[in-house]
């Protein structure tokens, strides 16, 4: 069985396309859309990977962020941030709260493949 | 060196200006060549007689050349060496520079106040480009939509063989995709747009008042009491005054502490000449004399500069009107309701050198557009200039603070 992804990600057709792209490239995928349950669903799936967007309905994916960080069980788990703004200080940010990668939309599929094959290697 | 001592320095450069060589100012007013030279380069003061028939001789007030430029203009220039501390500029002779090169040394403080003016503009609009939770959630939306075109459009480039369901899944979302991106960048220039009318929360202090002023066409019926000034009791002059708080307590434009400063000012100005000469009055002498305010001002021996504030007010007339400080630095822009922009400033220049004396010059502006038409052309200005001390400045004890004025009336070009 091949390595565990959790995508939260309010935009349901980035959702189709990029689990179409992990699935395929051998990934078990998870979507969550709903920023203000997140938290909770992290800590229950206990994914190798979190995909992370900034801007959710009601919540923001840093508060989301810290929340993981804070949480013992899932503190370690490497996290991909997903976000339109591509400023220097929002990447400061999400560095400085603990994401581990930041990558800006429009993204590719192949920078999106590369991130996650480098933060959970085979 | 004080700014007296620099009479010597005035004196050389004034007759540089007219281009008269030393012996020939030094003939004229009966002294040797070697002496003047020693004047020239402040080696010696001078004052009294000497002073006035030199000042003669080069055609200038007396007082320019012993007292050189308004301590306004070499303040101006102190702050705009310290904000630019970098340049080196030379503070110890900053008065000496003023007081030789007096245009210079406004154009100097002109540009500060218009770096100073486009910082304030910028840092406004950093953040609301940073900051504006509106266009945040646009251009977020707008940049998802555009992930997600391309994420499902590589999928189907890249995969040939993809089942057929999933085609049609893709296909079908990438349609959708597209109608969004239309719809996001639809409100992305309608946000624009919006932004681009200038909000006064956009504009300066001094902006903001001006935007209020235009909006009232300059003209307040509420702080017109119909009686002279000393008609005005106390009672009456609290009244208005509690109709001004209330005027700016409204006016949306004003959306700082400075704006609604500046405009308290200009309608406490306004209720003090309301007081001087009536709307009434006003209105018959111009029908009488034309839009002149200096046969106004001798109808109803009342100062031009009142008058011509006051005629800038009557919105039937349309009259352009700019007050500026010491320093020639505009303190208010009023254009003629006719024209775009604003006539060049020599006047009030001309007028800060002469204290209380009034000028009345015509100026050709090409290439002005007209509001009313939209066309092009020569427009013909009457321009009265004065500068005048500033009565809401001045004290007992402490040099007087002088304000000019420039009235533009527009007159038929031949």
């Amino acid at each position: 069985m091949g390595k565990h992804v959790l995508l939260i990600e309010d935009e349901p057709n980035i959702i189709e396309a990029v689990s179409f792209i992990l699935s395929r490239d051998g990934w078990v995928v998870d979507t969550h859309s709903n920023g203000q349950t997140a938290h909770g669903v992290v800590l229950e799936k206990q994914p190798d990977l979190v995909i992370l967007d900034v801007m959710l309905p009601g919540v923001s994916g840093y508060d989301i962020l810290r929340a993981i960080r804070g949480e013992p069980q899932v503190a370690q788990t490497p996290v991909l941030m997903l976000t339109a703004r591509g400023q220097n200080k929002d990447r400061e940010m999400a560095e400085q709260i603990g994401a581990n990668m930041f990558m800006t939309k429009p993204f590719s599929n192949a920078d999106v493949l590369e991130a996650v094959r480098k933060l959970v290697p085979a | 060196m004080s700014r007296t001592s620099l009479t010597g320095s005035r004196i050389r450069e004034r007759r540089q200006l007219k281009q008269m060589r030393q012996a020939e100012l030094a003939k004229a007013v009966g002294i040797s060549a070697s002496y003047l030279n020693l004047i020239e380069h402040n080696r010696r003061r001078i004052g009294g007689k000497l002073l006035l028939d030199i000042a003669g001789a080069l055609d200038v007030e007396p007082t320019l050349l012993a007292e050189g430029a308004e301590e306004a203009l070499i303040e101006r220039l102190r702050q705009a060496a310290q904000a630019n501390a970098g340049t080196g500029a030379e503070l110890v002779q900053v008065e000496e520079f003023a007081g030789r090169f007096p245009g210079w040394a406004r154009l100097i403080v002109e540009q500060g106040r218009r770096e100073a003016d486009l910082l304030r503009s910028l840092d406004v609009l950093n953040d609301r480009l940073a900051n504006d939770p509106q266009l945040a959630a646009t251009l977020h939306e707008i940049l998802s939509t555009v992930t997600a075109i391309r994420s499902t459009a590589s999928i189907l480039v890249e995969n040939r063989e993809i089942e057929p369901e999933w085609r049609f899944r893709f296909h079908r979302n990438i349609n959708e995709d597209a109608q969004r991106l239309a719809e996001g960048a639809e409100a992305l220039v309608r946000y624009l747009d919006t932004v681009s009318e200038s909000t006064p929360e956009e504009y300066g202090p001094r902006e903001q008042c001006e935007a209020f002023l235009a909006r009232a066409r300059y003209h307040f019926p509420e702080l017109e009491t119909g009686h002279a000034h000393a008609e005005l009791t106390e009672v009456a002059g609290r009244l208005i005054s509690a109709k001004v708080d209330r005027i700016v307590g409204k006016a949306k434009e004003l959306q700082s502490a400075e704006a609604r400063a500046l405009t308290i000012r200009f309608l406490e100005q306004y209720r003090r000449d309301a007081a001087m000469l009536s709307l009434k009055g006003l209105r018959a002498a111009v029908a009488e004399t034309g839009a002149d305010p200096i046969r106004v001002s001798q109808l109803f021996a009342v100062d031009v500069a009142t008058v011509m504030r006051r005629l800038a007010t009557l919105p039937e007339l349309g009259l352009g009107l700019v007050i500026c400080d010491a320093a020639g630095v505009p303190i208010l822009r009023k254009p003629v309701d006719s024209m775009s922009g604003l006539p060049p400033m020599w006047p009030i220049y001309k007028v800060l050198n002469r204290p209380m004396v009034p000028i009345h010059e015509r100026q050709v502006q090409t290439g002005q557009k007209s509001r009313e038409t939209g066309e092009g052309g020569a427009m013909a200005l009457g321009i009265y200039a004065v500068s005048m001390p500033a009565a809401d400045r001045t004290e007992l004890g402490h040099d007087m603070m002088l304000e000019a004025q420039m009235l533009l009336v527009p007159e038929k070009t031949e």
